[in-house]
């Protein structure tokens, strides 16, 4: 259906959101029916350049042109300087795609993001949408999976197994009923990825996790959301709808013999039930325990039957890889990191938000050339990636490379892929007392070196600070991250004290007494 | 004792409206914590009264129903008020100033995390990321989520 009236994008996700996006649709409506000017609105999800949000987009035959950040008070002198021909004008930032933040990026499960209208079928499958699934019907389990394990990747949730391996285990495993449950509980301060893809495609998710239900004769699947992100909650079930109305989730899909059904479940704000055991307990109805294993919840799981369970941007990287095939996905990267990180820029950072890249760039190109420093314009003194439980990463090691072995390499950790910038106004010992304060908080209180620990931890560094016996109880800190590593269950008492650790092997002058 | 206490019995209206959720969910498959969601959705918080109410529709004991409720930061066990501040207290909000703002909030509105101003309009309740990390500090006023919260911004924010 041609259409006369000018295309004008204005993303509707979270961030866009929380900075003003919404008044901006507004007013640029208002003016439009003012000046009689043929425009259609479209509710976007966002690009990710979070700096220039609210990033208005122009549709000038067929290129899209950006402005941002703009406000209500911008809009006026927007159409005034003719924007909607693509015109200078002061928030003029060109050809969105030649934006070099976006342009240096490897845009590849993230491909649609603030592309399309995010609950719009047509729009999905006019960039691409549903090739990996089609493909998929056509191939037995065996394959999808094969498929998967050829291409590298790793889980993206933050502890990077091969999702292939995971696949063939709960494909093996004998059951009548399998589950897919997908984790996107992204608990991690500096991470919001999952929150995106969720807000901003949706689909891209449902399709991943439909061909993992294929792959592994699973016929049933359930979305883990946090309660802190109502409008990806929001989002996700109206896409699901959609998604059954227009048989791509229910029986027989796209004619073929196999169904997969979906469901939104809501957490409840514990952090710990992002540790898969924990969110399968949750989402059984019960409080969030970390499960012993063996068993592995690819052979037990949920209600006790073989489980895939995977993070958003894992499951929503699959219909890429079945669509253009797993040596395409492979080429991009490094060792044995394979495919594309989503790095989130975040905390104090000049340039914040999304960047997708092959793996392999150094921490500085993301920091320096992508982030633009700090947002304060001081000098950066520390920066945690990979969450709560990640190390600070001192600036004297900001050449190291984003891939797994090598931040492992050095203590840290790429996990989820969130980088949380701080200048030289941190206090260090501040940040090692809120690694116990948050792991005391969060402990599910399975073992004891986490939930004691932890609690001790906080008592340990506020006597450092206090002045008190500061070289015993430096010498007990060290003792007591020793026993958590060693003596807890899971990640949470396991790895809270790295960032603790990493504060006292490269930041020890902020640990003593304060005046 | 306040009339709305959780220790109160159920007015007709709301003991109705907890058991068509516990009807409507029970059969669920790990059913409980969309009846507790469902049952906060729709008065603002979980009573003590509707435990043994739950319990039974779920072939559960009152103490698993408890130990549920109480494991999970997001249930309120007591009224809100009319609406809820949450402020990011995690690392990238804490890299831009969130310390203070949490301070300025509680000056300001005279309360504690966990608590409810006199006059009964705000609830304030930490939160542990937003998801808004690039544009910090975040906080989210019922649903509303707001960046780069500066305090001044915060007193507009809250009128
Ligand atoms: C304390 C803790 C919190 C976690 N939080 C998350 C989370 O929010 N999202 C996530 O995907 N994985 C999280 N994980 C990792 C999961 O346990 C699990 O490894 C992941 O969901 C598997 O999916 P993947 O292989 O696709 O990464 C967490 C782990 C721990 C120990
Ligand atoms: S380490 Fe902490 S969170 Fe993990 S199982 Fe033990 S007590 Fe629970
Ligand atoms: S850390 Fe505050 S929004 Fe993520």
């Amino acid at each position: 259906m041609a259409s006369n009236l000018i295309k004008v994008f204005v993303p509707s996700d979270t961030t866009a959101r929380s900075l003003g996006a919404d008044a901006v649709a507004a007013a640029i409506e208002a003016a439009a029916a003012e000046r009689a000017a043929a425009v259609e609105i479209v509710r976007n999800g966002s690009r990710g350049l979070y700096w220039l949000e609210p990033m208005v987009e122009v549709d000038v035959d067929g290129v899209r042109h950006a402005y941002g950040p703009v406000s209500p008070n911008d809009v006026g002198s927007l159409f005034d300087a003719a924007f909607l021909d693509g015109k200078p004008h002061e928030l003029a930032l060109g050809a969105t795609e030649q934006i070099p933040f976006l342009s240096r990026q490897d845009r590849l499960t993230c491909a649609r993001l603030g592309v399309i209208d995010p609950l719009s079928i047509d729009d999905y499958r006019a960039h691409d949408g549903y090739q990996g699934l089609s493909r998929a019907v056509e191939l037995s389990g065996r394959e999808i999976v094969d498929a998967v394990t050829e291409s590298g990747l790793r889980g993206r949730g933050g502890a990077a197994f091969p999702t292939g391996i995971k696949w063939n285990t709960v494909l093996g495993a004998a059951g009548d009923q399998k589950y897919v449950v997908c984790n996107a509980d992204e608990g991690d301060s500096g991470t919001f990825v999952d929150r995106m893809i969720m807000e901003s495609d949706p689909y891209v998710l449902i399709e991943g996790m439909t061909i993992a239900g294929l792959a592994v004769g699973a016929t049933q699947g359930y979305v883990y959301i946090r309660a802190e992100y109502p409008q990806a909650i929001k989002t996700m079930r109206q896409a699901i709808e959609h998604a059954r109305s227009a048989g791509f989730l229910g029986e027989k899909i796209l004619g073929g013999k196999r169904g997969f059904e979906l469901e939104v479940r809501e957490a409840a704000g514990a952090y710990i039930c992002g540790e898969e055991t924990s969110l399968l307990e949750s989402l059984e109805g019960k409080r969030g325990m970390v499960r012993y294993r063996p068993p592995l919840p690819a052979i037990k799981g949920l209600f006790g039957a073989p489980t895939v369970v995977n993070n958003v941007v894992s499951l929503s990287s699959v219909p890429i890889i079945l669509a253009k095939g797993a040596s395409f996905y492979k080429d991009f990267g490094v060792g044995r990191s394979r495919g594309t990180l989503t790095v989130q820029l975040a905390g104090n950072i000049k340039q914040g938000g999304l960047v997708e890249i092959a793996f392999g760039h150094s921490l500085r190109e993301l920091l320096e050339d992508f982030g633009g420093g700090t947002a304060t314009g001081r000098p950066m003194r520390a920066v945690q990636s990979g969450g709560p439980l990640g190390a600070y990463v001192h600036p004297s090691q900001f050449d190291t490379a984003l891939d797994y072995e090598a931040f492992a390499g050095i203590g840290a950790m790429v996990g989820h892929g969130g980088i949380v910038v701080f200048d030289d106004t941190v206090d260090m010992a501040q940040q090692a007392r809120f690694a116990m304060e948050f792991c005391a908080l969060e402990s599910c209180g399975k073992c004891t070196p986490c939930r004691i620990g932890a609690v001790r931890g906080v008592e340990v560094i506020d006597k450092i600070t206090n002045g008190e016996n500061a070289d015993d109880n430096l010498a007990l800190l060290r003792d007591l991250c020793d026993t958590m590593v060693s003596g807890s269950l899971c990640a949470l008492g396991g790895m809270a004290p790295f960032p603790v650790l990493s504060v006292m092997n490269h930041y020890s002058e902020d640990l003593k007494a304060r005046n | 004792m306040e009339p709305s206490s959780s220790k109160s019995p159920l007015n007709a209206d709301d003991e109705r409206a907890i058991k068509d959720i516990c009807h409507a969910k029970q059969d669920v498959p790990g059913g409980l914590l969309p009846i507790l969601h469902d049952i906060q959705r729709s008065l603002g918080y979980v009573p003590a009264a509707a435990v043994p109410i739950i319990a039974e529709y779920l072939n559960l004991s009152r103490a698993d129903v408890h130990g549920v409720i109480s494991f999970y930061h997001f249930y309120r066990t007591s009224p809100p008020g009319q609406k809820t501040l949450y402020i990011c207290r995690a690392e990238a909000c804490q890299a831009m100033g969130s310390r203070e703002l949490e301070v300025h909030a509680q000056q300001k509105l005279g309360v504690d995390y966990h608590g409810t101003t006199k006059d009964g309009t705000l609830s304030l309740e930490p939160v542990y990321c937003l998801g808004n990390c690039a544009c910090s500090p975040a906080v989210m006023l019922d649903e509303t989520v707001y960046g780069r919260v500066t305090p001044g911004r915060l007193d507009e924010i809250l009128g």
